[in-house]
């Protein structure tokens, strides 16, 4: 049978990504224009600027100290993936070689997937006054309180993983006379590598794009991430438009830059997330 | 023995990792969700001093008005646009699965919405919404366009369910491809948009085998939008009149800012409880139909 393309199918599919293509346009063409070009029909909002000039962008940096937030941003997703990589590996690890022979781990194994329906809204409260108390109301505090909260998820996915792979290895290992702590970091580590990626974009999605634990607990620190100085800085845009808009785009510039770049390994990790 | 001796240095070093592990879980997990517990049977505004209630902020809880439009308006919320979500990338899945031209482009365009911030879309929607949508409605004559749906009592919360829907249906899109990549291409191309006998085609043969896939996003869609924040905090921060307050943003802002911390620790809990019981009966439901097939 000769293969025939749906052509009905993809005009219609072309024609859908108007959709998720106007809210962006849109945004474009807000961040290029001066305020006096913003009349007060569609055209005000979505024709093009007299001229593409990038001094909304210039000017929104300055106001939100962008590369500031910027950078903690990059920061608390790095150190959160690292730590997640480091810690949820070696959990998976330890709890999921575990988990068929020993009740114990059984349990704990539940006891920390069962986290996963404790969402964050319900903690919030007291979380902000045990990070108060312990000095944790910063940068480190955000982290931590992340490594914890993807630990249920990322926990699951490496003992699913650890599941489809033969203990042979590991044995092997030990008969050439290495311990546990290195068989794990030469054979197991290395193993689990696509398993390192699905957690690494998991959990780099969420710290980057999240708003409500830095909101409750580096309020006040003078310490923002890229969301947090949007919200900020929203009195400071006033009815200023167009700077608000440059800097919601230099807001997003970044992680579409990551999904053009990794779009492969994005779209594989949340698959994996969501269906194992 | 050499053997034994590798065993034992395998149990201890599991020892050694998972104690800490668990330790730390407890800590930021389990220790907050129990002293949020105690919090809720206290009058505590978040600071100074604080008495114990009882279970007072329980009883007050169901008779708080603002509380129970702030369920109102989740549930409503979280249900409407959970099925619009699922019916629309359904829908998407299906063509994005058809023998189309540039396949992986479109798969690419169709997701770029969740990977972009939901406080960030929002601020953008809030925009269009306030201004583009009212000056379209105007122009076109159309009465009911014509004045902002964020300013609006009654048409807030569609505002949010479209913005919501935008942002969710690119997951739930990309997880029912996964789903049709396991049906055998005969059956879903047949069940592909073809006229009438493919639909048909279509619920008796292929969404059968997907049905794995249509828990698992009803379950993400659902838990999703009962927590939704970015959204409200971006659109409309609970108004006009509190008919937009979720119950996330509830806890927050009346609990971090309003002197309501004892108050809002028991509706916390309160959340949770409801939570872990949609959870469970959503999984219960999902599973047997599973089993019946």
């Amino acid at each position: 049978m000769r293969k025939t393309v749906n052509w009905t199918a993809t005009v219609l599919l072309l024609l859908g990504c108007t959709a998720i293509f106007f809210p962006l346009y849109m945004a474009v063409m807000i961040a290029f224009k001066q305020p006096a070009e913003m009349t007060n029909d569609i055209l005000g909002a979505l024709a093009l600027p007299a001229d593409w000039s990038l001094s909304n962008f210039a000017e929104a940096m300055r106001v939100t100290d962008f590369w500031h937030s910027f950078g903690n941003s990059l920061l608390l997703t790095v150190s959160t993936v690292l730590l997640a990589i480091f810690l949820h590996g070696l959990a998976g690890f330890a709890i999921g070689r575990s988990v068929g022979s020993s009740r114990i781990y059984t349990v704990i194994y539940l006891y920390i997937v069962s986290g996963m329906f404790v969402p964050f809204a319900i903690l919030m409260m007291p979380l902000v006054k045990q990070t108060a108390q312990l000095g944790m109301a910063n940068r480190l505090g955000v982290v931590a309180l992340y490594t914890v909260f993807f630990m249920p998820l990322n926990l699951m996915l490496y003992k699913g993983y650890l599941t489809n792979i033969p203990l042979a290895l590991e044995e092997a290992a030990r008969v050439d006379g290495a311990g546990t702590w290195k068989t794990y970091w030469s054979v197991v580590f290395p193993i689990m590598k696509p398993m390192h990626a699905t957690v690494a974009v998991l959990t780099a999605m969420s710290t980057w794009n999240d708003v409500m634990t830095p909101l409750v607990i580096l309020s006040g620190t003078g310490q923002n991430t890229l969301p947090l100085a949007q919200l900020n800085f929203q009195t400071q845009f006033g009815t200023n438009y167009n700077l608000a808009f440059a800097s919601y785009l230099l807001a997003l510039i970044p992680i579409l830059l990551f999904y053009l770049v990794c779009q492969k390994q994005i779209l594989n990790g949340v698959v994996n997330g969501a269906v194992k | 023995m050499k053997q034994s001796r590798g065993a034992k240095d395998r149990k201890r070093t599991f020892l050694l990792i998972t104690i800490p592990v668990v330790a730390l879980f407890f800590c930021f997990n389990t220790l907050p969700l129990i002293r949020g517990f105690l919090y809720s049977f206290t009058n505590f505004k978040g600071y100074g001093s604080y008495d114990w209630v009882g279970l007072r902020n329980y009883a007050d809880l169901f008779g708080d008005l603002r509380v129970g439009k702030s369920y109102r308006f989740t549930f409503q919320y979280a249900v409407v646009s959970t099925i619009l979500t699922n019916i629309l990338s359904l829908l998407l899945a299906l063509g994005l699965s058809a023998r189309i031209k540039g396949k992986s482009i479109l798969r690419g365009i169709y997701f770029i919405p969740n990977v972009l911030g939901g406080l960030v879309v929002g601020y953008i929607f809030s925009f269009f919404f306030t201004y583009v949508l009212p000056a379209a409605g105007r122009a076109l004559g159309i009465g009911f366009l014509s004045s902002s749906f964020l300013s609006s009592t009654s048409k807030a919360w569609i505002a949010i369910v479209i913005v919501g829907c935008w942002q969710a249906t690119a997951l739930n899109t990309i997880i029912y491809i996964a789903g049709l990549q396991t049906v055998p291409e005969e059956v879903y191309e047949a069940g592909a948009i073809d006229g009438a006998g493919g639909w048909k085609r279509f619920w008796s043969l292929t969404f059968p085998l997907i049905i794995p896939f249509f828990s698992i996003n009803l379950v993400l869609c659902m838990k999703n939008f009962l927590m939704v924040f970015d959204q409200i905090i971006a659109l409309t921060r609970g108004g006009p009149s509190q008919s937009t307050e979720s119950i996330s943003y509830l806890i927050y802002n009346n609990g971090m800012s309003g002197g309501q911390f004892g108050f809002q620790s028991a509706n916390a809990f309160l959340f949770f409880v409801v939570i872990v019981t949609i959870s469970v009966f959503q999984m219960r439901i999902t599973g047997r139909k599973e089993e019946q097939l």
